[in-house]
């Protein structure tokens, strides 16, 4: 299972970015082997509108079944929700205390977004 | 003719001015109200609309039947519109601009377009003009649209006054494109002259002659002549900073009610001012 994690940087070291739209990247954390991909965002970051949608399709693309991250949209959450990822909503500071506390099982998964959209 | 009255700045008296305007010529004219995500003429206009009209624009709907997941549709978005999920395609129509470019890139036609309901014209008698004003729904953003299927109500002949948004995006530009003269009105403060440049420098853009009303004219009024004769803007009319004229505004009553002797002014303005300042430009 690969579960993307939304940071600044491009390691778990490094402080986990508490936007979902406009991440600076995505970590794709491989759940059996440990392993960290790092997938940009760059795209969506200079999107003048709809970067969650974007962001949320090109995490659905890379394979990810959950996602972890500081807050959701409601249009990313349609796209996340539609196609079956799941998303948790933490305040763990770098990638390592996320991984923790989701291994822990300390991380409980969102039903809805939890901030408003943008543009509307 | 049509005249826009605009001014960058909120608050400065463009309704007040528009709705005098057309008060004062009492011919007929037609008022549009294009501050569509707040229209307030109507406030100033008794009674109920006769006639409303729903303003619907197009967004694709996903129909489900041979999509292969090619994702043609989703680069064609500029606007993010569409979300691809394997072989579905989401839809936000909130993000949509109508521009159709997803259904023609569909090699598989699976997306078509239906209507989506953005919010109503409303048409009411006024005092001597007609009043049409849009109206957007709540919770939507695509003004210039709206605008745009407004100003196709405008009649073939006769004068036009368009209220126009605040600020210089693009429902402010929709609204003042096509006509043949725009009123910046604004008030004494550097606030009011930095977004009149910002006006100026917009309607200087897309070739648009205008003109300044200096709405609560007081002591400070040299700093807008002052601007206004360095950058050759002629100032056509100054309306004084009176608590009369407010008290009469809150009570819904107009300008006109208050200084019934701007009425000849407005005129002049209107049926003089302008066509000789057209006329002297080559513009008419």
């Amino acid at each position: 299972m690969k579960v993307a994690l939304t940071s600044r940087g491009d390691s778990l070291d490094v402080l986990l970015d508490s936007r979902f739209g406009r991440a600076a990247n995505f970590l794709l954390w491989d759940a059996a082997t440990g392993a960290v991909e790092v997938l940009a965002n760059t795209q969506s970051l200079n999107a003048a509108q709809g970067a969650g949608i974007q962001a949320a399709m090109h995490v659905v693309e890379s394979g990810a079944e959950a996602v972890i991250t500081g807050h959701c949209g409601p249009k990313a959450f349609r796209v996340l929700k539609e196609a079956g990822v799941k998303v948790y909503l933490t305040k763990a500071l770098d990638g390592h205390e996320a991984i923790r506390l989701f291994q822990a099982g300390e991380l409980k998964e969102a039903d809805a977004a939890d901030v408003e959209g943008h543009w509307v | 003719m049509k005249i826009a009255v605009a001014s960058g700045k909120g608050g400065t008296g463009k309704t007040t001015l528009s709705l005098a305007l057309a008060e004062a010529l009492a011919n007929g004219c037609t008022l549009l109200d294009c501050d569509v995500e707040e229209p307030n003429c109507h406030l100033f206009v008794a009674g109920e609309p006769w006639r409303q009209l729903p303003v619907e624009v197009t967004v694709p709907e996903f129909t489900n039947d041979g999509c292969d997941g090619c994702g043609r549709c989703v680069r064609a978005c500029r606007f993010q519109a569409l979300a691809r999920l394997g072989k579905r395609v989401l839809v936000f129509p909130e993000m949509c601009h109508s521009c159709g470019g997803c259904v023609l890139a569909c090699p598989h036609k699976v997306l078509r377009e239906v209507p989506f309901g953005i919010g109503k014209l409303e048409f009411r008698h006024g005092r001597g003009f007609e009043l049409i004003s849009g109206v957007m729904d709540v919770g939507h953003a695509m003004a210039p649209p709206l605008i745009r299927q407004l100003k196709e109500h405008i009649p073939p002949e006769g004068l036009v006054i368009m209220d126009a948004p605040p600020g210089t995006a693009c429902s402010m530009v929709m609204t003042v494109r096509n006509n043949d003269y725009v009123i910046l009105v604004t008030e004494p403060t550097p606030f009011g002259l930095h977004d009149l440049k910002l006006a100026e420098a917009t309607l200087r853009e897309i070739d648009l002659p205008c003109g300044v009303v200096i709405n609560r004219a007081d002591d400070g009024v040299a700093l807008i002549r002052d601007y206004c004769h360095e950058a050759g803007l002629p100032v056509l009319l100054e309306i004084p900073y009176r608590r009369d004229i407010a008290e009469g505004y809150s009570r819904g009553g107009g300008l006109l009610a208050v200084c019934p002797d701007l009425r000849e002014s407005f005129r002049t303005l209107l049926t003089t001012q302008i066509p000789a300042i057209l006329q002297a430009e080559g513009r008419l």
